[in-house]
């Protein structure tokens, strides 16, 4: 097969990938994403990860390392299929934080740090470029073996070859993959071309397989026996190798910036990651499944001396088969174009983010204030650093010369991008991670890997002496760059892995716990840690004196003038106002500086907002008031509860007064209605026999003195009913004099028990008492405890409905009380009408009680308060009684 | 009998569900150990070659089956817990505390 029609075909296949991308692109501006945001295309997409090295290394290392070229995958797999531990998480935070690339995720961590971002930039560079330089090889080796005359194939137009390849790449990544600004806006022309480009490499992969297994090997059965039967078995497992390696593959699988990009960046959708948890594994475990036959099949087949990492394109072309070389060799080039491709998206996304912005800034700041388009210098940067990138692998491709094997640098940049790894993984679990522990323990673990692994692997003697390699600098044996603190004999993969994400750790954890962290990386700290617990966002702004209308300038020059408005518009809207100027809120501000970190990153975003808000950023005290925001709404709802509580009481206490007034005033009315009953009923008959006799008629003596007694004695009814009204006004008001004076009790009640004899003269009254009881002297207004003990033993003889009246009068002395009973043997007084009776003008039945006003016993209480004692109705005694309590500091025994 | 086939009441979904999460994180602890196996073949040429890549393949192909069954049932859950599609949000959220 000639050289031109490999070049022609592999012309034709890039524009196919130009068309598909642009197809891509074009379908997904106009809105309808259908497939193009599937969850096949996001798995596909993870394929970068199987690289050139992948494709044409895994041979390679098989035949030099049996099956340890698995472990490469075997980490990655287990990664995935725990995506619910890890991944989940970071494509959680990626999306909620607006993450552009894993500098940004670092420095967004930890309080979006631009040292931080920038650090992880270099080192990200520094690991990315060997690899980007062996894509480059690759391809180049690839076309070099169809170049199979000599002639027109030397040293010069390999390096045109390469330099061709990268310029052909560059125009690619810059068309596509700075077409829009905002990271976040994902790249679905290139992802689509990496897509198909994974399905080429895939098929050319199984392809060669099916063909080695079957064509050649002639079966399953054989090809196991030629296995057996290779130099291959003979190759023992190294164990420290297996399990070093299955880490470092799971762990460059999150921090190699590639990966980051179509894992993280351009997941469109959280549940793609379910399906891909599964599919990915898969494709890895297809990927690999035939790289043993072909490897065991290479060695058969091929002259010894033969390079194992071309196998794959070697073996079809030793059995004349051009077709399947040609599928094999667009297959390698899709591998070492797609990751070329995303690893230089990402890594301009970084350079562009974390050095040219920040050192831009620094610049403007001095000139004052922000000016001019960031929009087009973002891209522009970003542009420039697509090609940088794409210059670099070049550089060092030819500064190296190529030829080292493959997998060699893989594994050596692999190590020092996973120094990235403690600060990413601490950051999401660990709330207490902080910047200076990030920065301090990746830069030992970068220093540690430089040491260990990068500069001893370009070769003795070239920065490291061969004297140093062996014995240590200046003779120290334990920093022997390959055998540090005296322990020899590691692998020099393992050996640095050990040592450095030991120490990166141990620092890492040293200087977390160490440091205090600023108020925003705690911030940022509580927001990675917590992504699940809590969809809202704490702020990180305060409401200040900005001027909407320069974050408006600002925003347009970062996000495009249409864009900008739109989310001003927006905002001003939901806040309720006309126009493109919103309140400066903290959610408001909060929102934008998100927007700007989807194209520039957090710390720049940051930074930009931050120099419109002169020195209003986050401080202690809002940071702590944001802590306190759910104990204060706690606090304000318990508030409140207490507050409705104490309503509630105030109301019932409202209700109650109000039944009381409401009960007052009927009490009144009933009052006034019963006292002018009382005062009219004698009245009337004064009137009537007044008239009677003023008529003049002839009466009789008789009769002249019966009806004057009649108007005498109802004079006289009014009279007394209109004492007894003065006299509880009197007692009511506490206008009464009291006038005290020792009696005898005994006394009393005999007074009271003679002065109503005559009321129950008819019947026979018995009183029943006991008289040694009441030799007590008291200390009293006699006059009215008297007056009560009469319209008590009065009310008995009244009232009393039994066949044999009785009344008993007890007395007796309890505690510091005298109380004397005075308890009759009627029917009592009904359990309702108990709560009455001390009302004024309560009187129970009108039969035999048409004297008295219903005064009596209200009086009696008024005077028994007024003594400082009580009168109550005492029931359960078989009949009423009632009963007087009076203090007996008053009461003393007489002698 | 398909009242049978319903839960009895909602808490069984959601008990199920987080369940289905403890597998899902147990899978890669497994696997991982399995994976680990080869540590032991450290002895040149004391077994196939052949047998053991199978294995190893082998193993590689139950994660990738137990982990799509656990991906599509815990999608299925989701789905059917959590209002859908339009809130993969809401259905996820409690996911890391464990409430029975």
């Amino acid at each position: 097969m000639s050289f031109d029609i490999v070049v022609g075909v592999s012309l034709a296949y890039v524009l196919v990938l130009f068309v598909v991308a642009f197809l891509a692109e074009r379908r997904a501006r106009r809105g309808r994403l259908g497939w193009l945001r599937s969850p096949l295309v996001y798995t596909l997409s993870l394929s970068i990860y199987c690289t050139a090295w992948t494709f044409y290394g895994a041979v390679g290392y098989a035949v030099r390392s049996g099956l340890e070229f698995l472990t490469i995958y075997l980490g990655p797999t287990l990664l995935m299929v725990g995506w619910w531990w890890l991944l989940r998480k970071l494509v959680r935070i990626g999306r909620n934080q607006r993450i552009t690339s894993i500098a940004d995720m670092i420095s967004s961590r930890y309080g979006k740090s631009a040292t931080l971002g920038g650090l992880v930039t270099a080192i990200a560079v520094l690991g990315t470029t060997p690899y980007i330089a062996l894509q480059l090889q690759s391809v180049t080796l690839s076309f070099g073996v169809f170049a199979d005359t000599p002639v027109g194939w030397d040293t010069p137009d390999q390096w045109l070859v390469t330099a061709w390849v990268a310029i052909g790449l560059t125009v690619f990544t810059v068309l596509f993959g700075t077409r829009n600004l905002d990271a976040n806006e994902r790249h679905h022309g290139v992802v689509t071309a990496i897509a198909v480009e994974a399905v080429v490499k895939l098929v050319a992969l199984l392809a060669v397989g099916i063909f080695v297994v079957w064509g050649i090997a002639g079966g399953i059965g054989e090809t196991m026996a030629r296995i057996d039967a290779s130099p291959i078995s003979q190759v023992p497992i190294d164990g420290s190798r297996w399990f070093t390696l299955i880490f470092l593959s799971g762990a460059a699988f999150l921090c190699l910036p590639r990966m980051f990009q179509v894992l993280v960046v351009e997941n469109d959708d959280e549940r793609h990651l379910s399906t891909a948890s599964w599919a990915f594994p898969l494709y890895l475990a297809a990927i690999n499944l035939f790289v043993l036959p072909i490897a065991v099949v290479g060695l058969d087949l091929l002259p010894p001396g033969s390079n194992p990492d071309l196998f794959v394109l070697t073996v079809p072309l030793a059995m004349n088969q051009d077709m399947l070389a040609m599928l094999v060799f667009l297959g390698g080039f899709s591998a070492a174009t797609s990751m070329v491709i995303v690893a230089a998206i990402a890594l301009s996304t970084m350079v562009s983010n974390h050095v040219v912005i920040p050192i831009w800034m620094g610049v403007r700041r001095g000139l004052g204030g922000t000016s001019g388009d960031v929009r087009g210098l973002v891209l522009m940067s970003r542009r420039l650093s697509i090609a940088a990138v794409l210059a670099l692998g070049f550089l060092y491709h030819q500064v190296s010369g190529g030829g080292a094997a493959l997998a060699v640098i893989g594994l050596i940049s692999f190590c020092g991008v996973v120094q990235v790894l403690p600060a990413l993984v601490g950051g999401l679990f660990w709330r207490g991670a902080t910047r200076i522990g990030a920065l301090a323990g990746t830069l030992c673990g970068f220093a540690v890997w430089v040491y260990c692994l990068l500069l001893p692997s370009i070769g003795a003697d070239v920065v490291m002496s061969a004297e140093m390699l062996a014995h240590g600098p200046g003779g120290i044996a334990w920093l022997t760059p390959q055998a540090l603190f005296g322990v020899p004999g590691l692998d020099p993969v393992v050996h640095c892995m050990l040592w450095s994400m030991l120490i990166n750790t141990m620092v890492f954890c040293i200087g977390s716990l160490a440091s205090f962290p600023g108020p925003l990386e705690r911030l940022q700290g509580a927001q990675f840690v917590n992504v699940f617990e809590d969809g809202a966002n704490p702020r990180g702004w305060n409401e200040g004196a900005v001027e909407s209308e320069d974050l408006l300038v600002m925003a347009q020059r970062i996000l495009g003038a249409r864009e900008a408005q739109n989310l001003f518009l927006a905002e001003a809207r939901a806040q309720g106002k006309g126009g493109y100027l919103p309140d400066n809120t903290p959610d408001f501000l909060e929102r934008l500086e998100r927007e700007l970190a989807g194209s520039v990153g957090a710390a720049a975003a940051h930074a930009m907002v931050e120099q419109i808000m002169t020195g209003s950023s986050v401080t202690v005290r809002d940071l702590m008031a944001v802590a306190d925001e759910t104990a204060q709404i706690m606090e304000y709802s318990s508030q409140l509860e207490g507050k409705s509580r104490e309503l509630e009481r105030t109301a019932r206490q409202l209700r109650v007064a109000n039944d009381k007034l409401t009960a007052l005033s009927v009490q009144k009315d009933a009052f006034l209605s019963q006292i002018s009953h009382e005062l009219r009923t004698p009245m009337t008959s004064i009137r009537a026999f007044s008239e009677i006799l003023m008529s003049g008629e002839t009466l009789s003596a008789e009769e002249q003195t019966h009806y004057s007694g009649v108007i005498h004695d109802e004079a006289q009814r009014l009279t007394r009913l209109l004492d007894a009204l003065l006299d509880l006004s009197v007692l009511e008001d506490g206008r009464a004099q009291l006038a005290e004076q020792d009696a005898v009790l005994r006394d009393l009640i005999d007074r009271a028990i003679l002065s109503t004899t005559s009321l129950s003269s008819n019947t026979v009254f018995e009183i029943r008492r006991d008289e040694p009881s009441e030799k007590i002297v008291l200390r009293t207004d006699v006059d009215r405890l008297s007056q009560v003990f009469i319209n008590l033993v009065a009310n008995a003889r009244k009232y009393c409905d039994a066949e044999k009246p009785r009344l008993d009068i007890r007395v007796s002395r309890a505690g510091g009380e005298l109380t004397i009973d005075f308890v009759d043997n009627g029917s009592g007084i009904p359990a309702a009408s108990q709560q009455v009776i001390f009302e004024k003008f309560a009187r129970l039945s009108t039969a035999s009680a048409v004297d008295g006003a219903g005064l009596g016993l209200a009086i009696c209480r008024e005077i028994m308060v007024r003594l400082g004692g009580s009168v109550a109705y005492l029931p359960g005694q078989g009949g009423a009684a009632f009963r007087v309590s009076m203090p007996v500091a008053e009461a003393v025994r007489a002698a | 009998m398909s009242d049978r086939t319903k839960p009895l009441f909602l808490a069984r979904q959601s008990y199920r569900r987080r369940r289905l999460i403890d597998a899902s994180r147990l899978v890669p602890l497994f696997g991982a150990v399995i994976m680990l196996i080869p540590l032991l073949w450290t002895e040149p040429g004391s077994g196939s070659l052949a047998v053991r890549g199978l294995f190893l393949f082998a193993a590689w192909g139950v994660l990738v089956v137990v982990s799509a069954g656990l991906a599509r049932l815990l999608a299925v859950t989701s789905d059917g817990s959590g209002g859908g599609a339009a809130a993969p949000d809401q259905a996820e959220a409690p996911g890391d505390g464990d409430v029975l």
